[in-house]
């Protein structure tokens, strides 16, 4: 090892092992608006630095906590503009978009059609398609198959280039054609090329082209483009941030039945309009929301004794007979007081109780939340501590929902997460009771209790400089985001955050993810990291375009450029030694914007 | 024009990555290492499997009535839907066939009751616990699988320890280095040119969170280049099922068979959280049989996968806790406590089902709902740890912990 590289270490490491007074020396002023910048918004755009600036830190900060005040980016509203099903309702998306088992239905003769003669066309064309294609998986000898007949009327040459060119041939081509023809030929589209053409199609083309095959889908897909557009346009950018974080911490899984029509409603309705509002509406929202209520099975939780006092009245279906505690018990440790929050399993069977009736009407087909008092449980019970009387119907949950939005511990769980995720994965003892006492004082106003924290020395530390590590979307998002780069086909962006370990809208447990550095450090995911970050830079993501030309043709500076700070000597090191073994007279921008995307110096934020 | 004044200065750096990695020895080294090794392959069923319906007690009176809607029937040569006799009280889930022929085999165990001793049903902590090897105690670092390693001298393989996914479960992380592999075949920097440079800066990179899993990144790149051109054909006609597990499995038994030093593994399959329908219109549909199925025939394929190898390698599974006794309103179950545990392969006591059962009656249900812990489940792996890794060193991979030697005689053949 190099005498320079022990040096290095030996002045890294007692700055990580002096541990927590790190948290109370300040930083720079110039760290301190990268330090904002990287907390409060995904990332850091080319000349948002100066930006903050030019307007200070705290009227920034401050501007943030109020993002009704600030002038949205005409660019994202463009981009949201084709997305339909985020502004539906979920029984619109429900109509609009069925799910695969009603199209089957009406293919096989059964099944209500709806009376809107527009859907129902659009039904009966996806039910002819499902039975064409069933067809051909059968083996049916079809006189001449669909996509050679859409073919015909094409020149030779046209033909020949759409079957068996290569595939950017056959992109080309299709995107010469005129739009009629791109409509009928998407239709009959093998799947290989469907996929080719998707990454490549306006947005428009791209949603015709699912709504083809499987409608459903499209919301999954107007979800994950609208998250990804805002996150990398927005110039509300704390707000998306928040609805990320609020997300993750009610979470709901996207493929769990009828959540997959509830989800946008959620997420919009009841998580977006609370995030700077009060913690009580916010979980009041959730609680309420049939996208939760769907999710963690309260929709179909009935007081055990309703059959007996209903009397022969009405025979309960098999499967609701009794209590589910699934809700009660996430709500107490996931949503509020946290598992060390001082509750016990007599509390969540009482809650659960209070909660029973809580239901969805019909929750396939979009409808919204009822209470129904029959399936509730009339009897008195006692939550933490707290009598609530016998009778009070549905007031009995907003009880609830009042004693653990107001309990201590929530005040501390909450905030020691919000901490979790702006400070360091280990917050600061100091830091996380201001937050609470706060919370306490103004009723759980999360603006107030942001701004805690916002202010405090402890965020403006060395201990919470650069200590967090990126989570996938962060990553993915700031990426683009300091390459400047245009972003068409968002969907893409998307999976590959999956891949990065974070499926977006598909965790499948209530935990959410763990916004800690062990959630997102792994040899798999570090080289997912590294294999998206050469990608990104040499333009070879689908729909994203990067000039990397942009960032000029000196290593360093690129370096800078996109890290906002000085790179490590190792990662300049090693842009070095791959310029060396790289032997080309011309410089390889791509590999050096890649190879800084992709350093650990780009991992934390 | 090229401008590397920035970096001319520091040009001495650029042989850090080079000086402070690992020596890469080859494959052939961690062959030689490995040779007679033993392997221990843990499978977490992640949510909360309903053990009274997977390893069902069907001639107790009280399952079937704590269960009205959604019990096993009693073994049956009538009735398809019906358990499979294990031992005249006992009965494998039907959908558990390969695993029921595993056992008459011997080469499957099954544990009873058997469980954290900690009393949290959070989904959260119990896996926490389960996974840490310290039911009841947060600070632990790592976990017990990591831990579990015998300690080694001369090279060691990058792939000792993995797990397949894309982060690094808590049972895995700890002293030893471990990977974390999603695909084999994807293993790998695609952009040759840009290989060795993010080699070079991870593995001499200070960051203290991000050094050691690069360095074993690419440490594991380099193994794992010489099997990726092979396509890989189970033996003996295995045949996994498709889904998260089988995959899993799948590469495991690659890597074993490909000798790169796999010591211990991890696989995980999600989504036994059964609150609701938990049994379709019969015991062999709704979604807990078809997980079943899934695992059952994930474990059969692994084992006529690697055939005589099996005599070699442990496979044990585990859920952080079991569920209630009775079924809820919704024909599903909420969380209980203790659960039944399977532990496979050639050194295994297998053809017998372990532990103490506590009953079924309401004083005899932990808190008057859930199937009562008799065995602690760390007795189960300190067996496996001990007995068939060879670790001696219990204390550090339980820490508080005192197995009993005389808890589940013959279970674990001791090498």
């Amino acid at each position: 090892m190099s005498r320079k590289a022990l040096v290095v270490l030996m002045v890294a490491v007692p700055l990580i092992a002096a541990g927590r007074n790190l948290f109370q020396a300040k930083l720079s002023q110039e760290k301190k608006i990268l330090h904002a910048l990287n907390r409060l918004t995904f990332g850091p755009r080319p000349g948002d630095v100066e930006r903050v600036r030019r307007a200070g830190i705290k009227p920034w900060v401050d501007q943030q906590l109020h993002p009704e005040r600030i002038p949205q980016n005409p660019a994202l509203e463009a981009k949201l503009k084709p997305l339909e099903s985020i502004r539906m309702s979920a029984r619109e998306m429900a109509e609009s978009y069925p799910p695969p088992q009603v199209i089957r239905a009406v293919a096989e003769g059964r099944g209500p059609m709806p009376s809107d003669p527009e859907k129902r066309k659009n039904l009966e064309q996806l039910a002819e398609r499902f039975k064409a294609r069933r067809q051909m998986a059968q083996g049916t000898p079809t006189e001449r198959r669909p996509f050679q007949q859409a073919l015909a009327g094409l020149s030779l040459q046209q033909q020949r280039a759409l079957r068996a060119g290569t595939p950017e041939e056959r992109i080309d081509m299709f995107f010469r054609l005129p739009a009629d023809r791109q409509s009928a030929l998407i239709e009959v589209m093998p799947q290989d090329g469907r996929r080719a053409v998707m990454a490549r199609a306006p947005t428009e083309l791209r949603r015709k082209l699912i709504a083809s095959t499987v409608p459903q889908e499209l919301i999954a897909h107007d979800l994950l483009e609208a998250k990804l557009y805002r996150a990398v346009y927005s110039s509300r950018q704390l707000e998306e941030v928040l609805v990320d974080f609020w997300y993750n911490h009610f979470n709901v899984y996207l493929d769990k039945g009828a959540d997959r029509y509830l989800v946008t409603s959620y997420e919009r309705d009841a998580i977006r309009p609370h995030v700077l509002g009060k913690f009580h509406e916010l979980a009041r929202a959730t609680a309420e929301h049939p996208a939760m209520l769907f999710y963690l099975d309260n929709w179909q939780s009935v007081d055990p004794n309703a059959a007996a006092r209903l009397g022969r009245r009405k025979a309960q279906p098999k499967n609701l007979r009794g209590l589910n505690e699934n809700y009660a018990r996430e709500l107490l440790e996931l949503h509020t007081l946290g598992v060390d929050g001082g509750y016990t399993q007599k509390d969540v069977v009482e809650v659960a109780r209070c909660f029973t009736g809580w239901t969805i009407r019909d929750p396939r087909g979009g409808a919204g939340f009822y209470f129904n008092s029959q399936m509730h449980d009339p009897g008195e019970k006692t939550v933490l501590g707290v009598k609530i009387p016998g009778g009070g119907g549905v007031e009995d949950g907003l009880k609830v929902l009042d004693i653990v939005a107001s309990h201590p511990s929530t005040a501390r769980f909450v905030s020691r997460k919000l901490a979790q995720r702006f400070v360091a994965d280990d917050p600061p003892a100091s830091l996380v009771d201001k937050m609470a006492k706060t919370f306490t004082r103004t009723g759980g106003d999360l603006r107030e209790v942001m701004r805690t924290m916002l202010v405090s020395p402890e965020f403006f530390s060395q201990g919470a400089w650069r200590a967090k590590v990126k989570s996938p979307l962060e990553m993915v998002a700031s990426a683009v985001r300091a390459l400047d780069a245009e972003v068409s086909f968002a969907y893409g962006l998307a999976n590959q955050i999956a891949q990065l370990g974070q499926p977006l809208y598909r965790k499948e447990e209530p935990t959410g993810y763990y916004d800690t550095s062990e959630e997102w450090v792994s040899t798999t995911s570090l080289l997912n990291r590294m294999n998206f970050a050469q990608a990104l830079a040499a333009g070879t993501m689908p729909g994203v375009k990067a000039e990397v030309a942009r960032l000029g043709d000196d290593p360093g500076k690129i370096a800078r450029t996109l890290l906002l700070v000085e790179p490590s000597a190792q990662t300049r090191a090693a842009i070095e030694k791959a310029l060396v073994e790289s032997e080309k007279t011309t410089p390889n921008l791509a590999l050096v914007a890649g190879l800084v995307l992709g350093s650990p110096d780009f991992q934390r934020r | 024009m090229l401008t590397r004044r920035i970096f001319l200065h520091r040009s001495a750096l650029a042989m850090v990555g080079v000086g402070a990695a690992p020596a890469w020895l080859g494959r052939a080294v961690y062959a030689d290492a490995g040779r007679g090794k033993k392997i221990l392959v843990a499978i977490f069923q992640r949510g909360a499997a309903d053990g009274l319906n997977v390893v069902v007690p069907f001639t107790e009176k009280r399952y079937y009535e704590m269960r009205p809607t959604i019990a096993v029937p009693q073994p049956s040569s009538k009735q398809a839907e019906s358990a499979l006799d294990l031992d005249g009280f006992f009965g494998l889930h039907p959908s558990l066939g390969p695993l029921h022929k595993l056992y008459q085999q011997r080469q499957l165990a099954i544990v009873h009751a058997a469980g954290s001793p900690d009393p949290t049903r959070s989904h959260f902590d119990a896996q926490d616990f389960m996974e840490s090897g310290t039911p009841g105690v947060k600070s632990t670092r790592g976990g017990w699988l990591n831990r579990a390693l015998p300690s080694e001298r001369g090279p060691r393989s990058p792939l000792r320890a993995v797990a397949f996914g894309q982060s690094l479960p808590r049972t895995m992380r700890g002293p030893n280095p471990a990977a974390a592999i999603d695909e084999i075949g994807n293993f790998q920097i695609r952009d040759q040119k840009a290989a060795g440079g993010f080699e070079s800066m991870y593995a001499s990179s200070v960051d203290a969170v991000l050094h050691g899993p690069g360095r074993d990144t690419f440490e594991a790149v380099k193994l794992l280049q010489s099997i990726q051109k092979q396509t890989y054909t189970p033996a003996g006609g295995a045949s996994y099922p498709r889904g998260r597990l089988g995959d899993s499995l799948q590469q495991i038994a690659r890597l074993i068979k490909a000798e790169v030093g796999v010591e211990v593994a991890f696989a995980d399959i999600g989504g036994w959280d059964h609150h609701v329908n938990e049994v379709g219109l019969t015991v062999s549909q709704g979604p807990l049989a078809n997980l079943l199925r899934d695992l059952g025939q994930a474990l059969a394929a692994f084992h006529q996968d690697l055939g005589d190898r099996m005599g070699g390698i442990a496979v044990v599974t585990m859920s952080e806790f079991g569920r209630t006794a009775r079924e809820n309103g919704n024909r599903g179950t909420d969380h209980g406590h203790a659960n039944a545990m399977f532990v496979m392969g050639g050194g295994v006591g297998g053809g017998k089902v372990y532990g103490q059962w506590p009953g079924l009656e309401t004083e005899q249900l932990y808190q008057a709902r859930d199937l009562a812990v008799t065995t602690d489940y760390r007795q189960v792996l300190a067996e496996l740890v001990e007995n068939h890794l060879g670790n001696r060193k219990l204390e550090a991979v339980f820490p508080g912990f005192a197995p009993d030697p005389q808890k589940l005689p013959g279970l674990v053949a001791s090498t």
